[in-house]
């Protein structure tokens, strides 16, 4: 069993995980300010309220597994995108603030202020986490020690703010989907408007990214040409875009929102067929690449990881099934309510 | 202007951790506090318990939102500035922060929000059951980090390896050797009571200061002597655990003591514990100094004759600074006798029967979190300073470790950000935990009466004396106390079912009736704060 491979699926797992759970919150925070009134916006921050912060664990356990099994490319990529890295922190702490802060206090200027702060950052994580997607496609100026040695121009480049968008657009089809199926009454006939007009937004960023990607980084099919079963991931990532609209026509919202997720799904498979075997590409020479092979930790310590992740795995699905289930059905504002 | 990527990478860690470092003792002492009142509830149905359990658990989300925002940073941290760092722990150090993930964050945040939005939703028990769940995840997430600490400070279990890419690193060989290395056990106990004490005297200062302001007078004096109880207890265990962590230095970290004492010579006999004082290290003195003679020798080696080594035995480059540990090592152990004297006084005082009189020791009490914050906080100052000049003790130097990809001008530029964002933050929660100080418990705020429809409510209540059980209420409330009291409360809540206690409303349209006789000054804002 090659434990490198195993711990590159486990990253996939967890950025899926993420991608699609957190997604969808990201995608409310996104919509919040076309919420008019203070009840809609209550509604919508509901919505999300008990399980948004279940779902940004994905992103933390993310980086603690990348930094436990591959701690040079963790070192690299995070030294190496210091500044939007600090951006997205704060994006992080004003989100997670606002949502907690936002009904503790009745003013205007006070919801007001969460309000703005709640969509803005939600924004700026979707497109950051997006851009960085895009950069680990395109590579960046790695050297020979592993250091990256470029620039924030070399970070902002067009393709990765093109993914950005992509990434903004896609949560914002996911997250109005789940305000479908989690409102009622009128907000959710004006949400269904919302889901027609972010879906196909979504899919004009979907084509033109997959154009751009295919023009620009040739190294992104290569592995579709060894492996000719990852085609597969691509008829499942259509048909999945496909039937979104389908399922909406049919006034099936959960199986458009499955259809959604599995959407984010075969995006990150893509996103992790075409990069593999490697982690970060360097532009300076493929030699300096960084891969699962000469990034990760020893072998000893993929195993411990490996033992964790089967240890805890099964407890984390179970929490989590256990809290969406509690939580499910429409929004009901109660006493215990934002 | 030149600057240097290690001073500030230094300084925005600092900042961070200290900051971060408020909230998880917070939520971790009063995660504990909930789960023995929560338990309270359950096993004696007063509902008493039922509205001091849900008035620390709003305190408790609005915390844990605090440490969760401000713990992501942490994460980030080692590889955004501390990338050479990174490289050299990540075998060691990665998994035990992928475990804290898995093991701890998904188990609190899912439990968390059935904590807070799930009463009603699901049963008592089952309730019971996340409260728990919370605070067991709480205790966990301090376990693997205090590990990932206690290996920097004390490496075990591994060796060192040149990479293929020429680096040198640290790679585990005995996971268990790694995760129980000799200063695991003594540090995690230590951070576990350091947490539990300001748990505790949060809560005491939150019932002090309702006693004090004669609001919500039951539930306070209730809440004060659970939280006394679990404060004495937990400020003598942090006695307790400092003299094994103490001892633990002594033997492994035998410069980071000599620092934390400023022991300059070695000297022959018995070496003593400075009381307090100033360090000088050009002179090598202590200055304004009390020193208590042959204590040190006897609390590390139960020898008052055996000398302890002092800097002078330590090649100069690995001394660390001796200024700030030997301050905040001295500050830390005062505040720690305060804890304890002042919750021995308060017991005595109970005892006698006039604690909730002594205003004096009361006031001590509403400001004594602050002592508790700082414990915590200079305790690890101690830990950290005295571990200098290495990142990794003995392996690798501070000086060796900061991101060299990283501009110093986009550090100083972080730093700033930070600054702005932890002071709005700082603000903001002070802001919204005064507000729900003032609010209080649920339950208290039904007996205001609502000046505007206080012509209405008069009548109300006039018809509704008639009903005896709101008569019995209107006694039961003429106290300062203003708290609907068990016995009413038990009374209505015979007819639910499973004993369950009366919905709210109901609860709250008898103390409303009941209390509309008296003075409506307690409790000023509306029941509910949406």
């Amino acid at each position: 069993m090659d434990m490198h491979i195993i711990m590159f699926m486990l990253l996939g797992i967890l950025l899926s995980g993420y991608g699609i759970l957190d997604g969808f919150d990201l995608g409310v925070g996104i919509l919040h300010l076309c919420a008019r009134s203070d009840e809609e916006r209550r509604a919508f921050i509901a919505a999300i309220g008990p399980v948004w912060d279940g779902n940004e664990v994905w992103l933390v356990t993310f980086g603690g597994a990348l930094f436990a099994a591959f701690p040079s490319v963790y070192a690299a990529a995070f030294s190496g995108f210091y500044l939007p890295f600090m951006m997205l922190l704060c994006a992080l702490i004003f989100r997670g603030v606002s949502i907690e802060f936002r009904s503790k206090h009745k003013a205007k200027q006070w919801r007001s202020f969460w309000d703005v702060s709640f969509c803005f950052s939600s924004v700026l994580i979707a497109f950051l986490l997006g851009v960085a997607v895009g950069d680990t496609m395109q590579g960046l100026p790695v050297e020979a020690h592993g250091d990256f040695i470029g620039t924030l121009q070399d970070v902002l480049q067009p393709y990765p703010l093109l993914v950005g968008l992509l990434s903004v657009a896609g949560c914002a089809m996911h997250g109005s989907i789940y305000l479908y199926l989690k409102l009622s009454g009128d907000l959710q006939k004006r949400v269904h408007n919302w889901m027609w007009t972010t879906f196909g937004v979504f899919l004009a960023f979907y084509m033109l990214t997959t154009v751009v990607t295919l023009i620009n980084i040739p190294s992104a099919v290569e592995n579709f040409k060894r492996i000719p079963i990852a085609w597969g991931i691509v008829v499942m990532n259509v048909l999945a875009i496909a039937n979104i609209p389908r399922a909406i026509f049919l006034n099936k919202p959960l199986y458009a929102f499955l259809s959604s997720a599995a959407t984010i799904l075969g995006l990150t498979s893509l996103f992790g067929v075409a990069l593999f075997p490697n982690l970060l590409r360097s532009t300076i020479d493929p030699k300096f690449s960084m891969s699962i092979y000469n990034s990760s930790s020893s072998e000893t310590t993929l195993w411990i990881i490996f033992w964790i992740a089967c240890l805890g795995v099964p407890f984390v699905l179970s929490y989590t099934g256990i809290v969406y289930w509690v939580f499910r059905g429409k929004v009901n504002q109660g006493e215990a309510s934002y | 202007m030149h600057l240097d990527p290690l001073i500030l990478s230094r300084a925005q860690f600092a900042l961070t951790i200290m900051f971060h470092y408020i909230f998880p003792p917070l939520t971790i002492g009063i995660g504990v506090l909930m789960v023995a009142i929560e338990g309270m509830w359950l096993y004696t149905n007063k509902p008493i318990y039922e509205s001091m359990a849900k008035f620390w658990t709003n305190i408790f989300a609005v915390n844990f939102a605090m440490g969760v925002a401000t713990g992501i940073v942490m994460e980030f941290e080692f590889g955004t500035n501390w990338a050479r760092y990174s490289k050299f722990v990540g075998d060691v150090f990665g998994s035990a922060l992928a475990a804290e993930g898995i093991f701890a964050f998904f188990l609190e945040s899912g439990f968390l929000s059935i904590l807070v939005f799930g009463w009603g939703k699901v049963s008592r028990k089952v309730h019971f059951f996340a409260t728990c769940m919370v605070a067991l995840g709480s205790i966990f997430s301090s376990i693997w980090i205090t590990v990932a600490n206690s290996w920097q400070q004390t490496p075990a279990g591994y060796h060192i390896v040149r990479t293929a890419s020429g680096f040198l690193r640290a790679e585990i060989v005995d996971f268990w050797a790694m995760v129980f290395n000799p200063s695991t056990v003594p540090r995690l106990l230590h951070v576990w009571i350091g947490a539990f004490v300001l748990g505790a005297f949060f809560a005491m200062s939150v019932s002090a200061f309702y006693i004090l302001k004669e609001k919500h007078v039951e539930f306070a004096q209730k809440n004060f002597k659970i939280a006394l109880v679990y404060g004495a207890l937990v400020s003598l265990l942090a006695g307790a655990t400092g003299h094994l962590q103490a001892c633990e230095v002594a033997y492994n970290q035998p410069a980071k003591l000599a620092a934390m004492e400023a022991h300059f010579e070695t000297g022959k006999g018995g070496t003593g514990l400075y009381a307090f004082g100033i360090p000088d290290p050009a002179e090598h003195t202590v200055k304004a100094g009390l020193q208590i003679p042959y204590l040190l020798s006897l609390l590390v080696y139960f020898n008052p004759d055996k000398p302890v080594a002092g800097l002078d035995k330590f090649p100069k480059s690995d001394w660390p600074p001796i200024v700030i540990p030997f301050l905040s090592f001295h500050l830390m152990v005062a505040l720690g006798g305060f804890f304890i004297a002042s919750t021995m006084l308060a017991l005595f005082l109970w005892w006698r029967g006039t604690l909730f009189k002594t205003k004096l020791l009361l006031w001590t009490f509403v400001f004594s979190p602050l002592a508790a914050v700082a414990a915590n906080e200079v305790g690890w100052v101690t830990a950290e300073v005295g571990r200098q000049p290495w990142v990794v003790y003995g392996l690798l130097r501070t000086a060796d470790a900061y991101s060299l990809s990283v501009q110093p001008s986009h550090i100083l530029w972080s730093i700033i950000m930070f600054s702005f964002v932890y002071g709005l933050l700082l603000w903001v929660w002070i802001y919204v935990l005064h507000q729900k100080i003032m609010h209080g418990p649920e339950l208290a705020v039904a007996s205001d009466a609502p000046e505007q429809d206080s012509e209405q409510q008069l009548f109300k209540a006039a018809s509704e004396r008639k009903n005896p059980l709101s008569n019995a209420a209107l006694k039961e409330t003429q106290g300062a106390d203003a708290y609907v009291s068990d016995a009413i409360a038990g009374k209505a809540g015979q007819g639910g079912k499973d004993g369950d206690v009366v919905k709210d409303g109901e609860v709250g349209n008898d103390a409303k009736d009941g209390g509309v006789g008296k003075d409506g000054d307690v409790g000023s804002e509306s029941p509910e704060e949406n």
